[in-house]
């Protein structure tokens, strides 16, 4: 087996335990065996809802939003040929953030519940309309950094606008604790809401592969072996809305993943880009399941945030990175 | 039949114009240097025969209308390796080169084969598991160039593929490219080492400031004048039985007297 399919191969167990793990894990603490049985036999006994209802959409949204954000990660790195790139550098994240405040804030989300991840993925496509007008046809991955940056600090100063006039402390605290994030109390409706969303995304940047392999060698270089450089950069724009915009829209701002988990993977599929997407998409769902578990295990009656979590533990770990490559770096 | 065949083209930066009006074809089993001062449009017009550069003018690539051809098309006719020699992640050199074999949907064999002996004309079975990223400037200049051999197409441009390599590898390669164009394919290489260009192409293409000043072999291109004037230096010409021999020897007189200003 090469060292590719070997690693492939230890993501998808590593997925496949800690999501069963994920299931297990809870409040109410159920016997492993009962669990599963109660999953697979569709009970309709208590045991069998909590599964169903709240351990199985909070498992499968840490998985496919894990995967989209580690996805997604991997597919701007090698499209803008930059180890620092992440979602978030598309404003994706943010004006998805910004919609579903703006759902908190006006009280939306309080009469209606899907108002909120359906204006955070309105909030998403609104980022990808500026960010590709911005950019224009005919520009590179620089333009399109700078409209990302641009379209992001908006969408930043916005949420504080919206917190700086919240018309009472609760209103703030809530908006804040969003933006933390979370999967805790997420049930189905999210997860039809938010899946084929992510799902359609992570289709569109597997389609990539071939071109991000040619962009290795820059943009004319891919451009004289066939890659169209505006096809190119429409899919990863879209791809990433999609993926992202749909995690932010249920589980609120997650950072790092996207940033940490290519970075980590890139040397165990030899730097090749095409590679590095399905091992990203795996080891995104990995660190997602893993953080989600922890803090569920850490501080079960805390409500720790999801978001708190992955950077607190995502930026030490990423310093270490820094330290032991900075001669690489240099 | 001409590989590469451009009309009246002109590339504009705002209003001024960077290629004026070039006309130039190139022939199978040809070696084509192009020549001129930095700044006199040979980058631009490589890449605008190519299709990655905008242009005004009528462009035929393999006998087939630039507009006409797809990108896949294109990348089957001609290869380019770049002026920038831009390596974004550590893949091995091997990895590399199998990327110039993207465009053909061809068997594995055949891929493994044309990779094989890119890496091979290259000089570089001994760094064929070696991260691109870690090689020297000159190794990897060589890796780069391997690629665009293993795409394996009639006509290949390259921009100052010999910059940065010992003389060694630089004649190497000439020799390399003068081979690829002996096998019937033609060759189109950019280039400011006038003694490389003058014994290693059929022809050279003389350029200033977007134009194209002469276009013919190479003892009739590089006169003791047209150095002065074009680039404003005298040179030691000569010739053996290989070709003709040239070795800039100091700045025209015009030339140092503006330098002095």
């Amino acid at each position: 087996m090469s060292r590719f399919a070997g690693t492939l191969a230890g993501l998808a167990t590593g997925t496949a335990v800690l999501f069963c793990l994920s299931l297990l894990t809870g409040p109410a603490g159920t016997p492993a065996g009962a669990g599963l049985a109660a999953l697979i036999s569709g009970g309709d006994g208590a045991l069998g809802i909590v599964m169903r209802e709240i351990r199985l959409p909070r498992a499968l949204l840490a998985l496919l939003i894990g995967a989209g954000l580690g996805l997604s990660g991997a597919a701007l790195q090698g499209y803008l040929r930059n180890p620092l790139a992440e979602p978030g550098l598309l404003g994706v994240s943010g004006t998805a953030a910004l919609g579903a405040v703006l759902a908190l804030y006006t009280g939306l989300s309080a009469v209606f519940p899907l108002a909120l991840p359906l204006m955070a993925l309105a909030g998403a496509f609104l980022a990808v309309l500026l960010v590709q007008a911005l950019a224009g046809s005919g520009g590179g991955s620089i333009t399109l950094i700078l409209a990302g940056i641009a379209v992001s600090s908006l969408a930043g100063a916005l949420t504080a606008l919206a917190l700086n006039l919240s018309p009472n402390p609760f209103a703030a605290s809530e908006i804040v604790f969003w933006l933390l994030g979370s999967l805790a109390d997420r049930s189905m409706p999210q997860l039809w809401l938010a899946g084929p969303f992510i799902l359609a995304g992570m289709a569109l940047l597997f389609t990539l592969g071939r071109a991000l392999d040619a962009l290795t060698l820059g943009e004319d270089a891919a451009a004289s072996m066939g890659v169209t450089l505006a096809r190119t950069r429409m899919l990863a724009v879209i791809g990433t809305a999609l993926a992202v915009g749909a995690g932010v829209a249920v589980a609120g701002a997650i950072g790092f993943v996207g940033l940490v988990v290519p970075h980590v993977l890139r040397p165990l599929v030899g730097g090749i880009p095409s590679r590095l997407l399905p091992a990203s998409a795996l080891g995104g769902a990995v660190l997602l399941l893993a953080a989600d578990l922890a803090v569920r295990v850490i501080a079960p009656d805390r409500d720790l945030k999801l978001g708190v979590l992955t950077a607190l533990v995502g930026a030490p770990f990423f310093l270490w990175l820094v330290w032991r490559h900075r001669r690489d770096l240099a | 039949m001409s590989l590469l065949s451009l009309e009246g083209v002109t590339v504009r930066r705002g209003a001024c114009p960077v290629v004026d009006g070039v006309t130039a074809r190139v022939v199978h089993g040809e070696m084509v240097g192009l020549l001129g001062p930095n700044g006199a449009g040979k980058t631009t017009l490589m890449r605008a025969a190519l299709g990655l550069q905008a242009a005004e003018g009528r462009i035929t690539l393999g006998g087939a209308s630039l507009d006409d051809l797809g990108p896949r098309e294109r990348a089957l006719a001609a290869a380019y390796i770049p002026q920038e020699r831009e390596v974004a992640w550590p893949v091995t050199v091997e990895a590399l080169v199998t990327l110039g074999r993207g465009p053909h949907r061809s068997t594995a064999e055949a891929d493994r084969a044309a990779v094989d002996a890119a890496i091979g004309a290259m000089d570089l079975e001994a760094y064929r598991g070696r991260p691109a990223t870690e090689l020297s400037g000159g190794e990897r200049a060589r890796a780069l160039i391997a690629r665009a051999l293993a795409q394996d197409t009639p006509l290949l441009l390259a921009d100052e593929p010999s910059a940065g390599l010992d003389p060694a590898h630089a004649l190497g390669l000439m020799r390399r490219l003068r081979d690829l164009a002996r096998d019937g394919r033609s060759v189109v290489v950019s280039m400011h080492d006038l003694g490389l260009a003058a014994r290693w192409c059929d022809r050279l293409i003389l350029m200033v400031s977007g134009r194209v000043v002469v276009d013919g072999p190479p003892e009739a291109v590089l006169t003791p004048g047209r150095l002065a004037q074009v680039y404003g230096i005298t040179a030691h010409l000569g010739a053996d039985q290989d070709g003709p021999l040239i070795v800039p020897t100091g700045l025209a007189r015009s030339e140092l007297v503006k330098k002095e200003e």
